[in-house]
């Protein structure tokens, strides 16, 4: 933390179809309160549009917000094309609706950093600043 | 009591989500200092403050309309029945999140989503699946559908009337508000001038076509859920309401000829009071609106008619047994409002699609209500309460400033192209966060009296790849089967109606009628109209 010379890029997508995205919009508005940078990418994200944008922004956390109960597919494609992109040494994290039962899953994939419905906001953000890379 | 005497509680100042203080007694006198008596009324004379019918529940209880579908038409069709057999009086149906942004099951973005949050349509052979055996005058239909709406209302009227239904007697609702979809919810698909015209073209044709069905039912719901407060979710309502309005009204449709079918969707959760006063307030601003902006004369033309019932926002994950309590005053809450309507939320709905036994719960409350608790016998129990009339005039009044507000500002769909209102609600929601997560805003189970003790297993509802693999096998079937020159023919009728500007809802209830899918329709109309893009703003 303290040696950063910038502030931390979160890019935060909205993953498929879903148009929840009042948890989405708050988690940025509070990680950018916390002094990140927050690209928020707007909803109907893909696997591929959500890895692109993660490298083009220079991205050092990339994180999803799910409602809809489509994280399992998704995350499964997104993380082949994180781990394609040279990715995988930044901090995947997801937030939404996620039944306990996903969470094992979820962090199989690399998704470190799970944070169900409920879940305050000053431990999203505590955990992103003490995390990312 | 001196005031140095009372408890602290009853010193410190209590204010209500709106904005309004809340005083701890009223008397005539506040009714009075707040704009007096003059807008109360009787039930079912202007301006309806009280109820838009004299003998509101007296006469018929509220309708109970849980919201439901899931998997395929096949599925959906069978828990329609069981939500039947179990008292429900009417069908208000889930699509899954392809059909609702214009996709077909085979749709590459489609995957894994087909069938998941609701119920999967591709063609109209879906809907004759779905509906089969619901007789569709005693039990009516309501579509939750937004982006898609104009092109699964065709779908509804064609499979009615492919059952021998008449059309002009046939009742139901759509939600079709796309204003709010891009407010919150998401599922619009057209940029906002031709999504304006798709919801015109719907009211417009169901004057003539489908009198009695209701093409419109505008959501205070979802902008609620987005962060507005309970004022707001009313006002920015009107507001949309109105621009649908004024859109067939520059078509030259009369106001009376489709007043009386436009409905309305609103919240319950947050302070019981404050909500009665929101329904009560809203009632007799729509009816003053319709009268004295609109020119309306029909009685009908002013009435706000409307569901209520969920609030999922008031909603918790964490202790979720203690939702059944919250659906009980929510329910409360949505009769002493004198809603027409009820979908109430279940208490699993924070996880998951709710069971069966959540829904049945759900089902039961309502009916207790009526069985037990009295709440059906007689009109706006809470009329003439100085705290309730207070607050309905103060709520009013706040929603006639807000809506002035929105006005002075180039009005709504202005400021929802340009994504203020989502950047506005957006910062209301972060700001209610705070408040939760600081224990300003008191949760109970949240911030409040929490526990350590395991919840109950929660029931989660099952998704299966091969449920979706069969739909899309379904939808092959559909399109060999199909004539493909009437196919070909109504899609081309779609797309020349769309670059005309004719009203485009004969030509997609044709091309429904030869099994167009859902996406062709969609995809067709896109290359006219082009897509929405989104405004991303903080």
């Amino acid at each position: 933390m303290s040696e950063r010379s910038r502030p931390i890029r979160v890019v935060l997508a909205k993953p498929g179809l879903d148009g929840h995205d009042q948890g989405a919009k708050v988690v940025a508005r509070a990680l950018m309160d916390g002094g990140c940078e927050v690209i928020y990418t707007g909803l109907r994200q893909t696997p591929q549009s959500v890895a692109r944008i993660a490298l083009d922004e220079d991205a050092d956390v990339i994180a999803l917000s799910s409602m809809a109960g489509s994280h399992l597919p998704f995350c499964t494609k997104l993380r082949t094309l994180l781990v394609e992109a040279g990715l995988t040494d930044k901090l995947w994290v997801i937030g939404g609706n996620l039944p306990a039962r996903d969470h094992a899953e979820l962090r199989a994939l690399g998704f470190k950093g799970i944070f169900p419905s409920s879940s305050r906001l000053e431990d999203i953000v505590n955990y992103i600043r003490t995390n990312a890379p | 009591m001196k005031p140095k005497d009372l408890p602290e509680k009853a010193m410190r100042p209590v204010v209500n989500e709106s904005g309004i203080e809340v005083k701890p007694l009223y008397t005539a006198a506040d009714v009075e200092a707040s704009g007096g008596a003059g807008m109360i009324g009787l039930p079912g004379e202007y301006p309806f403050a009280r109820g838009i019918h004299s003998m509101m529940y007296r006469k018929q209880p509220w309708t109970m309309r849980q919201y439901t579908g899931f998997g395929n038409a096949a599925d959906t069709n069978k828990r329609f029945h069981y939500l039947i057999a179990n008292g429900q009086t009417g069908l208000n149906v889930a699509f899954d999140l392809p059909t609702q942004c214009g996709m077909d099951s085979d749709d590459p973005q489609a995957e894994g989503e087909v069938g998941r949050v609701g119920m999967a349509v591709d063609t109209l052979r879906d809907f004759e699946i779905a509906f089969e055996g619901v007789d569709l005058e005693r039990i009516t239909v309501s579509l939750t559908i937004n982006g898609a709406a104009a092109i699964l209302i065709a779908m509804y009227l064609a499979m009615a009337e492919k059952r021998g239904y008449d059309l002009t007697k046939l009742r139901g609702t759509a939600q079709n508000d796309i204003l709010k979809e891009f407010v919150g919810r998401g599922t619009w698909v057209y940029p906002v001038e031709p999504s304006i015209r798709l919801v015109g073209d719907t009211i417009e044709y169901c004057a003539e076509h489908a009198p009695k069905y209701s093409p419109v039912s505008v959501c205070g719901y979802h902008i609620r859920e987005s962060g507005a407060d309970p004022a707001q979710e009313m006002a920015y309502a009107f507001c949309i309401a109105k621009a649908y309005a004024d859109d067939v009204i520059r078509r030259g449709l009369p106001v009376d000829e489709f007043a009386g079918r436009l409905s309305f969707n609103f919240n319950c959760f947050g302070n019981l009071f404050e909500q009665v006063a929101k329904f009560r307030a809203g009632r007799s601003l729509w009816a003053k609106i319709m009268k004295e902006q609109y020119h309306a004369t029909k009685p009908g033309s002013m009435w706000l008619r409307m569901i209520a019932g969920g609030g999922g926002g008031g909603l918790t994950f964490e202790q979720p047994e203690l939702n059944i309590v919250r659906g009980a005053y929510y329910a409360l809450i949505c009769a002493l409002s004198g809603t027409q309507t009820m979908a109430l939320c279940c208490y699993d709905e924070a996880y998951t699609i709710p069971s069966e036994y959540a829904q049945r719960i759900s089902l039961r409350t309502m009916q207790m209500l009526i069985e037990e608790m009295g709440l059906t016998d007689t009109v706006d129990p809470l009329g003439g309460s100085y705290y309730v009339e207070t607050l309905t005039n103060q709520m009013r009044a706040r929603m006639e400033t807000i809506m002035a507000e929105v006005d002075a500002q180039g009005g709504i769909v202005k400021l929802v192209a340009e994504g203020a209102i989502q950047a506005k609600v957006s910062a209301q929601a972060y700001r209610h966060q705070r408040d939760v997560d600081d224990g300003n805003f008191r949760k109970v189970g949240v911030n409040c009296y929490r526990t350590e003790d395991k919840t109950p297993e929660m029931e989660f509802h099952p998704y299966k790849d091969e449920d979706a693999r069969a739909q899309i096998q379904a939808l092959d079937r559909v399109r060999a089967e199909r004539d493909a020159a009437r196919v070909q023919a109504a899609l081309a009728r779609v797309q020349a109606d769309a670059r005309s500007g004719a009203n485009l809802m004969p030509a997609i209830m044709e091309a429904i009628k030869a099994y167009a899918s859902v996406g062709e329709i969609t995809g067709v109309l896109v290359g006219v109209f082009g897509r929405f893009r989104e405004p991303v703003r903080f």
